[in-house]
């Protein structure tokens, strides 16, 4: 059985870092959760994004999903819930909601501190509490079947289809039979591939909301009268080689293996452990879906890129894998795993194994390319509640 | 890597594509050996890139991965560059639809 040392949190799950997150409920109280994290030093980590203290009801209870969901991934051991004061979203519900998993969660008002500098010296007094509180924590023994690996793509180009997904796909599939959860995403890039999948679905039920899911993205596109091209495959993508949104889905739907797919979760739905090969339905936009991945649980990640992305994330270890071979001889500080050699002739299975046993030591606490270099994107997807209503009208 | 890699330059993924990809930045007018013969590269063909390794009739399927990619909209001849230029999605194509898509949505319940 393979297994890794992480940090045993009170509901049982298993992190495989031990951070303080720093969550605001807007973007009016993130440039504070950012300096706070700053100052508070190693360990705490903000998520800093662009929502409006007011969201529509759908926007705002996605919001909501994500920042408890962020809070409640294993990787953090403990939260700080910060607020200007005049968010719809209650900062006390976030912190009661995480906290039901067992972790210590404070609260932080902009306005009731008497403005930013008394918030950013209460912020501090509290981070450092829960740092101390959370370095009680040791690793201990666990398995590799309670890790939710996500993996994603970006930058692809056609290296991405030929080598690093495939690769991260064999990951993927010995992650499944592990016993543990894997998942993938990016609704817009099962387009021109949502058949193969729709035959891997375990049941009816899952393959008609894929179906359904890939109609609601492909009809946004008729809503808005436009098409794909340009967009999808961006002109990055086109530069490396990749024509239509086809053949980048063809490519794309790789890096989740070849095991049945058991289930697709809402966007920062949990993700249920020993589950298998689980897809989520979120944009195409990488950051935004690498977040609801990990706000559904993922403890790590590996991020696939042909043309050279740099992005991670600030709660969980970001692995990047490339099989572009001048991207690895030219951006070798920001990649980890060079899949090139698949095109060598290394076969998919070494370099899967590769990839997995690197899983294992990062899960161990190894440290990634982008958490040396403090690389943590953090976005939330926003619903546009009209658009959304739209596209499932043409859908009918 | 999944396919069959032919004269150590490109790779054909399955047996059903029209196309294969460069595995390395090939030259224009380069003789490229395959099991059934030769193929002149029409052009040159940037690594990643794919060019045709059946001639394709306008409107007929572009195949890679041994699925459709797209749709040729000019003949493509063998050794041709195949990418925008001549191969289009299907999929996605608000442009072409959106008149359609609202005429059969026009009179129709919301609910």
């Amino acid at each position: 059985m393979a297994e890794f040392r992480g940090y045993r949190r009170e509901n049982g799950s298993i992190g495989i870092r031990n951070h303080v997150a720093i969550l605001p409920t807007s973007v009016t109280a993130s440039a504070l959760a950012e300096r706070i994290a700053t100052e508070a030093g190693e360990g705490a980590r903000a998520t800093p994004h662009q929502m409006g203290v007011q969201q529509l009801e759908p926007a705002r209870k996605q919001t909501e999903r994500v920042l408890v969901g962020t809070g409640r991934n294993p990787n953090v051991g403990a939260a700080l819930v910060v607020e200007l004061g005049t968010e719809s979203i209650d900062a006390e519900a976030i912190a009661d909601q995480i906290s039901e998993s067992g972790k210590p969660v404070e609260t932080l008002s902009i306005r009731d501190s008497g403005g930013t500098t008394p918030a950013i010296k209460s912020g501090k007094k509290q981070v450092a509490a829960l740092l101390d509180a959370v370095k009680t924590t040791r690793r201990e023994k666990a398995d590799a079947s309670e890790l939710i690996f996500a993996v994603e793509c970006g930058g692809s180009d056609a290296t991405s289809g030929i080598a690093a997904n495939p690769a991260v796909g064999n990951a993927c599939d010995r992650v499944v039979e592990s016993g543990g959860t894997a998942c993938f995403s990016e609704t817009p890039e099962f387009i021109g591939a949502e058949h193969i999948l729709a035959d891997r679905c375990t049941d009816e039920r899952t393959k008609a909301k894929l179906l359904e899911r890939v109609e609601e993205r492909e009809n946004l596109a008729h809503l808005m009268g436009v098409d794909f091209r340009g967009a999808q495959p961006s002109p990055g993508n086109q530069e490396g080689g990749l024509t239509t949104i086809e053949e980048k889905s063809l490519g794309a739907i790789s890096k989740g293996g070849t095991t049945s797919v058991r289930d697709i979760v809402e966007y920062a739905e949990p993700l249920p452990k020993g589950s298998g090969l689980v897809l989520m339905d979120t944009p195409g936009y990488d950051v935004e879906s690498v977040v609801g991945k990990v706000a559904g649980g993922a403890q790590v990640v590996a991020f696939t890129t042909g043309r050279g992305s740099t992005t991670g994330n600030p709660i969980a270890p970001v692995i990047k894998v490339t099989g572009n071979p001048l991207t690895w001889k030219r951006m070798s500080n920001n990649m980890d795993i060079n899949a090139s050699t698949v095109i060598d002739g290394e076969s998919l299975a070494t370099v899967g194994e590769q990839i997995y046993e690197t899983l294992l030591a990062v899960a161990d606490g190894q440290r990634t390319g982008s958490e040396r270099r403090r690389l943590e994107e953090f976005a939330i997807n926003e619903i546009q509640p009209q658009q959304l209503d739209d596209s499932r009208r043409y859908a009918r | 890597m999944k396919g069959r890699i032919i004269d150590d330059v490109a790779l054909i993924m399955t047996e059903r594509d029209t196309v294969a990809t460069a595995l390395t930045d090939l030259d224009d007018g380069k003789h490229i050996r395959t099991d059934e013969g030769s193929i002149t590269l029409q052009e040159a063909i940037p690594f990643g890139h794919k060019f045709a390794i059946q001639r394709m009739e306008a409107d007929s399927r572009v195949q890679k991965y041994g699925e459709v990619i797209g749709t040729a909209s000019d003949t493509i001849r063998v050794g041709e560059w195949v990418h925008t230029h001549n191969c289009e999605s299907t999929r996605g194509r608000g442009d072409v639809s959106k008149s359609a898509v609202a005429t059969q949505s026009k009179g129709v319940d919301p609910e």
